[in-house]
């Protein structure tokens, strides 16, 4: 049986339509359509292997969708790869931290990449100021999250995808996050980001996985 | 500074601070070439003869040692999925890290050389050009060497599995390398064999990262 | 939308089924003359005797060889740009056939080696290429089948392909080059088109019957692969509906 078409894409906006995801033999979700406007928050929940991190690192390019498009203002992401990854901060499982490397370096090579930004403004946002000569062999799980948070405000970027952020995160440091969010949100940033706790996002949308279970 | 002098300044960073790459790739240089005399007597006239064999393969067996770490590390605290979402395109990340691995692994062979090929008593004449073919080849070594590594990320066995894809493609770079050698020490040219050497690295300059990233990127999917 | 990418690779399997009987039989057919006409027809060698029959299985394996991998690239290349899943599995189902013809033209070189040269082996430059050869083919299947995930294995050996064809022509004109500079050209030649007509037919008829048997095998395999994705297929359905059936039980 032959998928209807896909509905026409929005011409502003990330948006999505028909999107599916293969992983290995599997169909993980089919079908999922979204709209992520500026200033909005995406909230992606649903139970484990469910397809959040999968369908996070399809919107950031790493995966290819096995079927669906993904477009920014109404041109196709997959065209132009090179001026979406310019576009979006993507902070995965990993903090992508090295343990030899201070904590100021670390952020600082991650925003030099990005062509540079506010290192002190950055760490000062997620509190690593007093740390940022430590070497990160020395952190402890949240504060290398926090420091894998901290590129986020290092450089701009109107897109942020966040896989589970809050892992690890201390009431302070989420109060942290949360701000920097809606910082980013008030400049007309979106934020798509997966999440098992009930986050507090003011007008976010919530995108359950489950409903595109196949 | 641009993006990738970043990088490669990063990967020199990480390469000193964590120590022991350089030495390693060094020290099991001079190792495997000293146990050849054991191997096949300590007879100069002998020794003479095959230096030049002996210095390029321990050379290529050395460089290959350091391979596996290329992208591992980055590929395992998930700084290589980061790498690839940078705005600088991946083939040209994937030139810095081999730029920074040559400098780390290669450059030190190219200065331990000579001192090795003064214990295999390798005719003077051979030098010239045993530096010179260890100028043009290890970095090819190198920018092959990343396609095995990008390759076999992940892969169960990866050291193993790399040496079994990356050691038939180092061939042409070892022929032409002890032939430069050769050629000089029985009194030929040996610019034919540098200049096969040079045409081997300025095809793999482009053509290497261009597979190494296409393996980079389908080892993320 | 389908569970499976190969869940419906049905003109494939109608095309292969209504092939294979006949492939396979003039693949048979043919080796049978050929070996026939190798062994009893064709004139042993002013040079090299009784020996040169060995050439009849030798050149025809020499040649599966290259086609082989040849081919392997070219589905590599496609199921790359185009992920078609049939060229995958072409080029897996490929691979360990190309690898048994230079395994068989490695063997055979060595047994005529002894014969003519008296050594089991001779660093030939044509013997050397093929060994490498080998050694590409041995690379592709390890790295094909070193991944937890079978799709992230096809796709670096699809890429391995391609570099490796790319590297072929190199290694090939390296290790010639370097067999001029350290041996003096071999007799191992077969002075080209002044071969004699009663050798020349025999060994097309191998060569012809060498290929038919590659593409009847290879048609096999990749049945063989395809059948056990559409089991795989239809467990993970029977897995999902049986789970489905028990959710609104686990509610109520």
């Amino acid at each position: 049986m032959p998928a209807p078409p896909p509905p026409p894409l929005p011409a502003i906006g990330f948006a999505a339509t028909g999107l599916a995801c293969r992983r290995g033999e599997r169909l993980v979700f089919a079908g999922l359509s979204f709209l992520l406007a500026p200033g909005e928050a995406l909230l992606l929940t649903g139970p484990n292997g469910s397809g959040k991190s999968s369908l996070l690192r399809l919107m950031a390019g790493l995966a290819r969708p096995e079927a669906g498009l993904l477009a920014w203002d109404g041109a196709a992401v997959g065209d132009d790869p090179a001026a979406h990854r310019a576009r979006l901060h993507f902070i995965g499982h990993q903090e992508a931290v090295k343990p030899v490397l201070t904590v100021a370096e670390t952020l600082a090579f991650w925003a030099g990449m990005r062509g540079g930004g506010d290192v002190a403004a950055a760490l000062g946002r997620f509190r690593l100021e007093t740390l940022a000569d430590w070497p990160c062999r020395m952190l402890s799980a949240g504060q290398r999250r926090r420091l894998a948070l901290a590129r986020l405000a290092a450089s701009p970027a109107p897109l942020w995808l966040l896989d589970e952020p809050t892992t690890a995160l201390d009431s302070d440091a989420l109060a942290d996050l949360l701000e920097a969010i809606a910082a980013h949100r008030a400049q007309g940033g979106r934020v798509a980001l997966s999440t098992h706790a009930a986050l507090p996002l003011a007008g976010a949308t919530n995108l359950s996985l489950a409903d595109f279970t196949p | 500074m641009s993006p990738f002098r970043l990088l490669v300044q990063r990967d020199l960073r990480l390469a000193l601070r964590q120590g022991g790459d350089a030495a390693m790739v060094v020290g099991f240089f001079v190792l495997a070439t000293i146990l050849f005399p054991f191997g096949v007597g300590p007879e100069p006239a002998l020794l003479q003869r095959i230096a030049a064999g002996i210095l390029w393969v321990t050379a290529l067996l050395a460089a290959l040692l350091s391979l596996e770490r290329l992208f591992q590390a980055d590929w395992e605290d998930g700084s290589l999925e980061a790498l690839a979402l940078m705005p600088l395109p991946l083939e040209a990340q994937v030139l810095a890290k081999c730029l920074a691995h040559w400098l780390v692994t290669g450059l030190p062979l190219i200065v331990a050389a000579p001192l090795l090929g003064l214990l295999l008593n390798l005719d003077a004449a051979g030098y010239p050009a045993l530096l010179a073919g260890l100028l043009l080849g290890t970095p090819t070594l190198s920018l092959i060497g990343a396609v095995g590594a990008a390759l076999s990320l992940g892969a169960r066995r990866g050291g193993v599995l790399l040496s079994l894809l990356v050691l038939p493609l180092y061939i042409p770079v070892l022929i032409f390398g002890v032939g430069a050698i050769e050629a000089s020490i029985g009194g030929f040219a040996a610019r034919p064999h540098l200049l096969l050497l040079g045409a081997l690295l300025a095809g793999a300059l482009p053509l290497s990262p261009l597979a190494a990233a296409a393996a980079l990127r389908q080892a993320l999917e | 939308m389908s569970l499976h990418r190969f869940a419906n690779p049905a003109r494939f399997m109608r095309l292969s089924a209504a092939l294979l009987p006949w492939c396979s039989a003039a693949a048979a057919a043919l080796i049978a003359i050929g070996l026939y006409l190798a062994l009893f027809v064709a004139p042993p060698d002013y040079q090299q005797g009784e020996a040169v029959r060995i050439m009849f299985v030798h050149v025809p394996s020499a040649w599966m060889a290259s086609f082989v991998y040849a081919l392997i690239a070219v589905a590599s290349a496609v199921a790359l740009i185009w992920r078609h899943p049939l060229a995958d599995i072409a080029a897996q189902g490929a691979a360990p056939l190309g690898a048994g013809f230079t395994l068989l033209c490695l063997v055979t070189g060595s047994l005529w080696g002894e014969r003519m040269w008296g050594t089991w082996w001779v660093w030939d430059a044509r013997l050397t290429s093929v060994l490498v050869l080998f050694f590409l083919y041995l690379g592709y299947l390890a790295l094909v089948n070193a991944f937890d995930d079978p799709g992230r294995g096809a796709r670096a050996g699809a890429i391995l392909a391609l570099v490796g064809i790319v590297n072929l022509p190199i290694i090939k004109f390296s290790v010639d080059w370097w067999h001029t500079l350290h041996q003096p050209a071999s007799v191992f030649r077969l002075g080209g088109p002044t071969i004699a007509a009663a050798m020349l037919w025999p060994l097309l008829v191998m060569a012809v019957g060498f290929m038919l048997f590659f593409f009847a095998l290879l048609m096999i395999r990749m049945r063989t692969t395809l059948m056990a994705a559409k089991i795989r297929a239809l467990r993970l359905a029977e897995i999902d509906r049986l789970a489905a059936a028990r959710r609104p039980a686990a509610a109520s």
